[in-house]
């Protein structure tokens, strides 16, 4: 190609960053970019398609009723004893028991093959990405990588990724629309979420769950890119990173947005609002979740979005 | 936010800074201002209407005949004042709301800390002080009444409920003008409520104002079930009561079961906060998801304990203005029950995004879905009892259509949320907050308000007036639409809820006619308002005493209006389902008898205000760790049962001649009024009387 990879890859996320939040940033199931997003606006297709048979009837007899049996309408029927009619009993009942049974079984079916837990069938080799919910920002870990971001997760196009997901504050709900929904980040537990984008692509993540302040700044982007550009960007991030280590965690658990730790720590070699890590400490993520299991407490000032978290003064401004 | 307060023994922590007008003087920025103002109107409020009713020379009769009334058709009436009074609020928070996030493009002019109070208030009153209190209200005026019975069985207990219910609305409202409420939602999840994240009285605020009300709750269920069980007028069986009986059985079947673990979460989040346990911590063993699973066991439930009421409203109201027996009684009758057990098979679809295993989700989703059939049974049922009717268009029929027509798509999104693969996509979004507003605004809202028109002439002895009411019903309607039906699509577009800003342009448009649809909605409720407020200076223009001013089928139209306080002169033998209809049909109505006998009514007592008050200071003094007032109020809530145990004396009686003199005063109105046709039934003539108007008469006269 006639222009360098990393030229087309800052071009790539100067748009993502200029058009956030403009329709370039694919940010909607009903514009799915995946298997699984595209299942499940097909499925909600169905749904709508099948319930409509009870809903239209309501819709046109409920002013044809009310307006053929108006009080002055002398002329039509009055049985003002009329009260039970057994083929319209059956007709009442067996319509929405047949409606629900079908749908059930879509149902059935579509939650199966639908799991976020369930590996999604792939001939290449899925990415595995540990994700970790902080007061208002998103950790990513790439375990086999050895590198972590703040608010960008990219991927390559066409191959799965396997998320493994915590929270090391309150509750949250990581989802990224236009490729699989969500699922709950809690403490101390782990969820699963896979999903796969079929071509590149920015994508809206975000957290949907209400925790605190900040909610609404906690976004990012989620980057589907080709193999190259992944490779490339990998490298990047291990060139421009910064260590994640004991210190730099603690900061990040501050309440606290992805801005106001890219002030505090942010690069030029890093997009606005990104942090690039290029040495993550082993095994992080399960820390993150045993810490809660350890037997002791977890005072306040250890716990990350925590009222009287030490690293909090840091940061003007967002205070719970 | 805590830290800078320092407790002392006299006021706990409660100090100059907690107080929102100070804050306000301090530091004047908007969202400061607002809640410094809102402060300063519960305050004004408060003080307006205690200088009203000293100018009425009100405070006796306020007293004697309403706060220490055990009457359930008193009780029922200030039941839905407090929930007007908390709707007014909910209301204005939700255009407050609405306008935020109208402007949300650019951040919107309140603090995000701001709009999460406002959303949180605004929940917990609407669900709690607004919607629950409506519903307990009707029932508490109209159930003794369809059933021939006096009062409830356990009248005082009926005043300590709406005691208590009372106390948890003083609590919020409180919140306004002492410190700050929760902003974790209503549904309070930990750890976010946790001591931990949130060490100020907001959550605490909402612990107490919600397990104190939820408790009265409780006992209003017990009483509701115990009087259908046991106070029916002779012959009136259980498939013989009026189907809004039915539902207000199963509604109190599901408030004694459903309100339960609510208190019980409450408990165990407040033992959390106060006394270092850890339930529901992230450390030491505790787990959210465990408080997530016992709100929703009550949350799901409470949705049903509402809507079904306004099912039985429904039921009544689409019969009585279609001048027809209800079709399907015992479809309906069942369709009820159905509803009621599957409320508590479904908790689930609240949390599918919770990482359970796909089986779970399966087995939860069809649950929910099951739900649908006996709904859609409801509605097709309620379409062919106007079928080969004769339907008058009055004020409760508007309501009734807005509801056949939205409704559906309530239950039409409600379908497509009990799927967990698109409910992976559209949770936390507003196209769930369209949807669950979907059901409560004209499923419980429309129904309640139907209800009250419908049975407002029972209550007061005064139609409300007909023009002011279709503006109010229509303004409710397209308002209702304008606000709620663009969510959906924002929703599907993947807005998150609770957000007070946003950046996608997109959304703008949608908001903007969301925020217009808000306006058009607090349009509707200065309508009902002022409709009130034009009835009752026109009131013997609308008087309607005789009592049947709609042609009713039910008991509760058998006795004056407003009915005397032991409701029926002489307890009714049932002899039919619909059995006032029956009775006017075949001559049976109005009839004198020989056989009054002495009538023994409970007296009044202040038991019920006591522990309202005492029940008040014990929730300010936990939220703010008074302690010496907490223990001081505990005390007096026991020694008032104890004094109450003591007291012998508690029921009066009404001699006999009394209740014939009057009852044959009323007879005697009836037979010297001249009855009316369904078509004059909204003019100033319709004085409770009406004409039978059956297929043969009619042929009769054409
Ligand atoms: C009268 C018109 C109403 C309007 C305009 C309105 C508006 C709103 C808005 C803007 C929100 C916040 C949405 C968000 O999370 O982004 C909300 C939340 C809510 N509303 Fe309403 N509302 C109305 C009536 C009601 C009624 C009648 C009820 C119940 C009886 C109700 C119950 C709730 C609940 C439970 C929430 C959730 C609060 C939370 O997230 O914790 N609302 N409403
Ligand atoms: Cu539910
Ligand atoms: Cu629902």
């Amino acid at each position: 190609m006639g222009y360098n990879k990393a030229k087309q890859f800052s071009v790539l996320l100067l748009t993502a960053v200029i058009l956030a939040g403009c329709s370039e940033q694919r940010s909607s199931f009903l514009d799915p970019a995946g298997p699984i997003a595209a299942a499940q606006r097909a499925h909600l297709i169905e749904v709508v398609g099948w319930t409509m048979i009870a809903v239209v009837p309501v819709f046109i007899l409920v002013p044809v009723m009310l307006w053929r049996y108006r009080y002055r309408n002398t002329k039509a029927r009055y049985t003002p004893d009329w009260g039970y009619s057994g083929w319209l009993e059956l007709v009442m009942w067996g319509v929405p028991f047949m409606i629900v049974a079908v749908l059930s079984t879509k149902l059935w079916f579509s939650t199966k093959a639908l799991d976020p837990y369930k590996p999604i069938a792939s001939d290449a080799a899925p990415l595995n990405v540990q994700v970790v919910g902080l007061d208002w920002k998103w950790l990513f870990i790439y375990p086999d990588l050895g590198i972590a971001t703040v608010n960008q997760l990219a991927f390559p196009a066409g191959a799965p990724v396997s998320l493994n997901l915590t929270s090391d504050t309150v509750m949250q709900s990581f989802m990224v629309d236009a490729l699989a929904g969500q699922v709950y980040a809690m403490p101390g537990m782990r969820t699963k979420l896979h999903l796969l984008a079929d071509a590149a692509g920015v994508f809206k993540g975000e957290n949907v769950q209400f925790s605190g302040v900040g909610f609404t700044e906690q976004k990012f982007d989620a980057v589907a890119m080709t193999p190259e550009a992944f490779s490339e960007w990998v490298a990047r991030v291990k060139s421009d990173g910064v260590p994640l280590d004991a210190q730099t965690y603690e900061l990040l658990g501050a309440s606290s947005t992805g801005a106001q730790v890219y002030e505090a720590i942010g690069t030029n070699g890093m997009p606005a609002g990104v942090i690039y890590f290029n040495q993550v400490a082993p095994d992080l993520f399960k820390k993150v979740i045993g810490r809660y299991h350890g037997g002791e407490p977890v005072l306040p000032a250890n716990q990350p979005g925590a009222a009287g978290y030490v690293w909090q003064p840091l940061f003007n401004g967002s205070s719970k | 936010m805590t830290s800078d307060h320092t407790t002392t023994w006299l006021f706990g922590r409660l100090d100059l800074s907690s107080l929102p007008i100070w804050q306000a003087i301090q530091s004047p920025a908007i969202s400061e201002l607002i809640a410094g103002a809102a402060a300063m109107i519960v305050i004004a409020g408060a003080i307006a209407v205690i200088a009203f009713i000293t100018w009425l020379r009100a405070w006796r009769s306020l007293w004697t005949d309403w706060l220490t009334s055990t009457d359930h058709k008193r009780i029922g009436i200030m039941y839905c004042v407090l929930a007007l009074v908390m709707m007014t609020r909910g209301v204005i928070e939700a255009v407050l709301m609405r306008a935020q996030q109208a402007d949300g493009l650019s951040g919107g002019f309140l603090t995000p800390e701001h709009f999460a109070e406002l959303f949180s208030t605004h929940g917990t009153i609407m669900i709690f002080f607004v919607a629950m209190p409506l519903v307990a209200g009707v029932i508490n005026y109209i159930m003794p009444l369809q059933i021939g019975a006096r009062d409830m069985s356990f009248p005082v207990m009926n005043q300590i409920s709406l005691g208590l219910t009372a106390t948890g609305a003083v609590l919020v409202m409180s919140s306004l003008v002492f410190g700050k409420f929760s902003t974790g939602s209503w549904a309070a999840y930990p750890p976010y409520t946790g001591l931990a994240f949130n060490p100020g009285p907001g959550p605490d605020y909402w612990i107490w104002s919600v397990a104190i009300a939820g408790i009265g709750t409780t006992l209003s269920g017990i009483n509701f079930a115990v009087t259908i069980y046991k106070e029916r007028a002779p012959g009136m069986t259980l498939f013989r009561m009026p189907l809004f009986c039915w539902t207000v059985l199963c509604t109190s079947i599901i408030m004694i079961f459903a309100m339960p673990p609510l208190t019980v979460a409450t408990l165990m989040l407040a033992a959390d906060r106060y006394l270092d346990f850890h339930f529901f911590t992230n450390d030491l063993g505790g787990n959210m998801m465990n408080y997530v699973n016992l709100f929703w066991l009550f949350g799901h439930p409470e949705v049903y304990l509402l809507v079904l009421p306004a099912y039985g409203i429904i039921s009544e109201v689409v019969a009585t203005f279609s001048g027809k027996r209800l079709y399907g009684y015992t479809s309906l009758v069942y369709a009820t029950m159905a509803i009621a057990v599957l409320s508590f098979c479904v908790w689930l679809h609240h949390f599918f995004t919770m990482g359970q295993s796909a089986n779970v989700n399966i087995a939860f989703g069809i649950a929910s879905m099951c739900i649908a059939v006996p709904t859609g049974v409801k509605v097709y049922d309620w379409m062919a009892t106007m079928y080969r009717g004769r339907i008058r268009m009055t004020v409760p029929m508007i309501y009734v259509t807005g509801f056949f027509i939205l409704f559906v798509i309530g239950g039409l999104t409600g379908v497509i949320l009990a799927n967990p693969t698109i409910t992976y996509q559209v949770h936390n979004t507003l196209f769930l907050v369209a949807h669950f507003h979907n059901v409560i605004i004209p499923g419980v809202v429309f129904g309640l308000l139907a209800g009250i028109h419908y049975w407002f002439p029972k209550a007061f002895g005064f139609r409300l007036h007909e023009g002011w009411g279709r503006v109010s019903a229509l303004l409710w309607i397209f308002g209702f639409s304008f606000a709620f039906l663009p969510l959906y699509v924002v929703g599907l577009m993947g807005m998150p809820r609770r957000s007070a800003n946003f950046n996608d342009p997109a959304f703008e448009p949608l908001m903007l006619a969301a925020l217009f649809g808000a306006a058009l909605v607090l349009s509707a409720l200065a309508a009902l308002v002022i409709q009130i407020w034009v009835s009752v200076r026109d009131r013997d223009k609308l008087a309607a005493p005789l009592g049947d001013p709609w042609n009713g089928r039910t008991l509760e139209w058998a006795t004056p209006s407003p009915p005397p306080h032991y409701n029926f002169a002489v307890l009714p033998q049932v002899k039919d389902r619909d059995d006032f209809a029956a009775a006017k049909a075949n001559g049976r109505a109005f009839a004198d008898t020989a056989n009054y006998g002495d009538i023994t009514m409970p007296k009044n007592t202040a038991l019920g205000m006591i522990i309202c008050a005492a029940a008040t200071l014990l929730g300010m003094a936990l939220v703010w760790y008074i302690w010496w007032l907490a223990m001081l109020s505990v005390l007096t809530i026991v020694v008032a049962f104890v004094a109450r145990t003591f007291m012998l004396d508690t029921t009066y009686t009404i001699p006999a001649d009394e209740i014939s003199r009057e009852h044959r005063a009323w007879l005697a109105r009836v037979r010297a009024a001249s009855p009316i046709t369904r078509d004059r039934e909204t003019d100033d003539v319709n004085q409770g009387l009406a004409v039978l108007e059956l297929p043969e008469t009619l042929k009769a006269s054409r």
